[in-house]
């Protein structure tokens, strides 16, 4: 995140408010990747996703004269973003099939757990192994774990998105995308599940138990 | 409280949002659990991992754009 700017938000505001150019241009160098990942969990491909996100710096330059700064600036931009993503997303879905997945599975299939019959019923099977430290770091586990993520129902992508990749914290994260704490929380814990699941899978197949 | 409803409650447990009762048994499951004390490191790891991700390039021409866009933004409203 470099940039020559103050990073305190009221400052980069008004230097925005200002026309300021190099101020403008760190702010997109900093949140424009961010708003095209978050545009991208709604949309049903990259060049769609740099649209919406052009789109909504038209939205955010619109509006940037009354914003007032009483929520913090990312996080209204980043709202704009993925009201801009949802509403480009349900117009496409029109004409793109999308596949929602199992929204609602488990963190945890089942039958990695013994059944009623089973004096420890709910006990783990047989217990998972710990990730591989040394492969934790290679840009082919990094794959997996996009891929993973990619693959995501759209609302699960976007709120890993918003809390694990971009960092912001539950209550930011609301705020942009316009859910409840326990809401957000949920689909939090499905998409972390998915892709630990996925991860688990990648480590297995190719160590070998 | 067993694993299979351990799995459930680690998101809630790691943003504190677990009933402090809870807690406790979530904890004292952890201490005879071997299973459920890797479950968790490997959330912890994924979340670690989700969070190094950084294709921090914008797609080419991007950035033009935007400035084009600004500098518009600028002159309509005088």
């Amino acid at each position: 995140m470099a940039t020559a700017l103050p990073s305190d938000e009221s400052a980069l505001l008004m230097a925005l408010k200002e026309g300021d150019e190099a101020a403008f241009m760190s702010l997109v160098a900093d949140c424009g990747p961010g708003m095209l990942r978050l545009a991208r969990a709604h949309v049903s491909s990259d060049a769609v996703a740099e649209e919406v996100v052009q789109e909504a710096w038209v939205g955010i330059l619109r509006g940037i004269d009354r914003f007032e700064g009483r929520s913090a600036l990312k996080t209204w931009m980043f709202r704009i973003v993925a009201n801009t993503a949802k509403t480009r997303g349900v117009r496409e879905s029109r004409s793109v099939p999308f596949s929602a997945g199992d929204e609602d599975a488990p963190a945890v299939e089942p039958d990695r757990f013994r059944g009623p019959e089973d004096r420890y019923t709910g006990g783990w099977r047989s217990f998972p192994e710990p990730f591989p430290e040394q492969r934790l770091a290679d840009a082919e586990t990094r794959d997996v774990a996009l891929t993973a993520i990619a693959a995501l129902p759209g609302r699960q992508r976007e709120v890993i998105t918003v809390r694990d990749i971009e960092g912001f914290s539950a209550e930011e994260t609301c705020n942009a995308l316009g859910l409840t704490e326990t809401n957000q929380r949920v689909l939090l814990h499905r998409a972390r599940s998915r892709v630990r699941s996925a991860l688990e899978h990648h480590f297995d197949a190719a160590g070998g138990r | 409280m067993t694993c299979k409803e351990l799995v459930e409650l680690v998101t809630d447990y790691l943003e504190g949002r677990l009933p402090d009762s809870q807690v406790e048994e979530f904890d004292e499951h952890l201490t005879l659990c071997e299973g459920c004390v890797t479950y968790i490191d490997q959330i912890r790891a994924t979340i670690d991992l989700v969070g190094s991700v950084s294709e921090d390039n914008l797609p080419p021409g991007a950035a033009d754009a935007l400035l084009a866009e600004f500098r518009d933004w600028k002159l309509a409203r005088g």
